[in-house]
């Protein structure tokens, strides 16, 4: 069969992109790249030729032959090496170098300024003086308005209904076509803090609109993989009327603690322990993940979570500074969609390790 | 010369022309010039030289006019006339300019600039309302999105951060005295984070045995095998036998023995509290999973003689 092949390498020309010659040289007795024009010339040459590349073989089923021998070539030598490297961990004991941690994109990560030192005091005085200072003071209660965009179809209405059970003091108004400018300043008079919108595209829900209401910061979330409490699997009852405590991860650089503020204003401030529920919003990767638990300490090291209650995962896409205004707000933060992955370069805006 | 009936007469049944339209009930005629938009003899503008049209640009509307003087103009055909932009004016305007023409023309002029009037309207007062935005999705984008969702996800362990969250919680005393855990456990993860001595860590973990309750029960266990996928589950418990690992390993002592009936008596409560309340938490039944052989080797030995008895 390499007999064959030979026929078709002397066809081709010299100058070759030489990918796949190791194939050449774990079959043949390792001849060299540059020993092919002396080959050439010697049209009786047993050996195979090393620059010959499996791409080259018009017949589809030997070149697949070709190919899968020389994977299994690569990988034999591969576990040859990691066994060589066992062994020679095992013999050197306790004087091994130490295991290599492996890459991840939380490792490879370039540092962002952003990130928020704890005892930083310039943010500590902004976040005494922003927009959330009187629900952090514990001057006001949350009251969450929750509605939909126009004509919201059934997934979505039930969304809602979910999201307010997860949220205390949380109600649900079926938007009649009302712009939403017009329906703020009435939420304002009544005492609501928040206005959230769930937007709807094709019977789903994906879009959120997030805003805090006495003039303050408008979040634009996109969400997706929306599950509700019918769809989870091995989940408890639904959620009592306790007010959960809040789990925030990974909110810290500036941006990621705005947006922090912002969930946790959501929720009253004294959480209800005996209810034993806990809402977790997780920051990982510029994803937000929502979870709902019920928990229970079986000992003081070991605690049981069951979710009840509907999960979803946010991205954050604009962050605007006053009130609701797609026209003429002043946008804090924008997500730019770089069709080219700069994922070792620029950290995420959000988020640390 | 203009004849007017020839031309109906071939392209209005027999022959082809590339204004019409046809359905099933009906034809409409394409051409911009038409004034009702429907293809009959009296409509057409090819078919009668004598014609007027209203038609809309950006807002405006002008009055088109055609007379059989100017057919051998082309360029000049059609006579344009802006008409004012109040209502009554224009239809006077129409009047005046259309004035002895035949009843029909002059009648659905009026009629078409009152439906484009209206039409304006409609969309001025459309544009005060809320208006829908669309945003097209990339694709490509979306794609990756969603890949990067889900590894995003993978590397977030969600349960496990929030566990240990949890239970960061519960050692800083933030649940208060809801939950009433020995202390002595709360010193002992302590105690081992001052002190690095091996010894001490022994000397406390004997003696906690010796307070132990059960201390007579036996228990048939397995060998080294269920302590490391046991302590696995535990992260402090880890720390906490690090040193001691080694030596318990290496000599069996009495004390071995004991820590394993300790361990079990956990696990069994554990196991049997969270029966009792009837949940099946999703990490409980992972973790039930590692310790599950050892409850199984337990009831092996009792059920095969009940049911050697039955038989």
């Amino acid at each position: 069969e390499f007999m064959h092949l030979k026929f078709y390498s002397k066809k081709k020309k010299n100058k070759k992109p030489k990918k796949k010659s190791p194939e050449g040289n774990a079959e043949s007795s390792g001849v060299e790249k540059e020993e092919e024009k002396m080959e050439k010339s010697e049209p009786g040459a047993a050996a195979f030729p090393p620059t010959f590349s499996v791409s080259e073989i018009k017949n589809k089923q030997r070149r697949h032959l070709m190919f899968m021998k020389f994977k299994q070539e690569k990988r034999k030598q591969k576990m040859q090496l990691k066994k060589k490297k066992k062994k020679e961990r095992e013999a050197l004991g306790d004087k091994a170098p130490p295991k290599e941690v492996p890459k991840t994109i939380e490792n490879q990560r370039v540092f962002d300024e952003t990130m928020v030192d704890p005892e930083d005091e310039e943010v500590a005085f902004d976040e005494a003086t922003d927009e959330f200072s009187a629900y952090f003071n514990g001057l006001t209660n949350p009251k969450v308005l929750i509605t939909t965009s126009d004509r919201p179809r059934g997934r979505t209405v039930r969304f809602c209904e979910q999201l307010a059970t997860v949220i205390p003091n949380a109600h649900v108004y079926y938007r009649r076509g009302l712009a939403l400018k017009r329906v703020i300043p009435q939420c304002v008079a009544r005492n609501f803090t928040y206005l959230m919108v769930i937007n709807e595209d094709r019977k789903m829900p994906n879009g959120m609109v997030l805003c805090h209401l006495p003039d303050g910061p408008t979040a634009h979330f996109k969400i997706s993989s929306v599950r509700l409490r019918k769809e989870m699997k091995r989940r408890g009852k639904d959620p009592t009327e306790h007010s959960p405590e809040v789990i925030l991860n990974n909110f810290s650089t500036r941006l990621g603690h705005s947006i922090g503020r912002l969930f946790a204003a959501l929720f009253p401030q004294d959480p209800q322990f005996v209810g034993r529920q806990v809402a977790t919003f997780h920051n990982q990767r510029d994803f937000i993940f929502f979870r709902f638990h019920r928990y229970i300490f079986k000992n003081e090291k070991k605690v049981g979570i069951q979710e009840l209650g509907p999960r979803f995962t946010l991205k954050l896409r604009s962050l605007q500074k006053g009130t609701f205004d797609s026209k003429f707000g002043e946008y804090e933060w924008v997500l730019k969609v770089s069709n080219f992955s700069l994922r070792r370069q620029k950290s995420c805006d959000k988020e640390t390790n | 010369m203009q004849h007017d009936d020839v031309i109906w007469d071939i392209i209005g049944n027999k022959q082809f022309c590339s204004f019409k339209v046809k359905t099933k009930s009906q034809g409409f005629c394409r051409n911009e010039y038409n004034i009702t938009g429907l293809c009959n003899r009296s409509s057409c503008p090819l078919a009668n030289s004598q014609y007027a049209t209203i038609r809309e640009e950006k807002g405006q509307c002008f009055l088109y006019m055609k007379v059989i003087e100017r057919a051998a103009f082309p360029a000049k055909m059609w006579e344009k006339v802006k008409l004012s932009k109040n209502y009554e004016k224009a239809l006077e305007q129409i009047d005046e300019n259309l004035i002895y023409w035949p009843r029909f023309i002059r009648h659905k002029c009026k009629q078409r600039f009152t439906k484009i009037t209206q039409y304006l309207i409609r969309m001025r007062k459309l544009v005060l309302k809320r208006q829908r935005k669309l945003v097209p999705l990339s694709r490509k984008v979306e794609r990756r999105e969603k890949r990067k969702e889900e590894k995003a996800l993978i590397a977030a362990q969600l349960d496990n951060a929030i566990e240990k969250e949890l239970l960061e919680r519960l050692k800083q005393g933030t649940y208060g005295d809801i939950y009433n855990f020995p202390v002595h456990a709360f010193d002992r993860a302590l105690e081992q984070q001052d002190a690095e001595s091996e010894s001490e860590s022994e000397e406390e973990e004997e003696e906690e045995e010796v307070d132990d309750e059960d201390v007579g029960k036996r228990e048939f266990v397995a060998d080294e095998e269920v302590e490391e996928s046991d302590l696995s589950d535990f992260e402090e418990m880890n720390k906490l036998r690090t040193s001691s690992d080694e030596e318990d390993e290496e000599e069996e002592e009495s004390s071995e023995e004991e820590e394993e009936e300790e361990e079990e008596m956990e696990m069994e409560t554990k196991t049997k509290a969270s029966r009792s309340k009837g949940k099946s938490p999703a990490n409980g039944s992972a973790a039930r999973k590692k310790r599950a052989y050892v409850e199984i080797e337990y009831e092996q030995e009792t059920e095969p003689a009940s049911k050697s008895r039955t038989t």
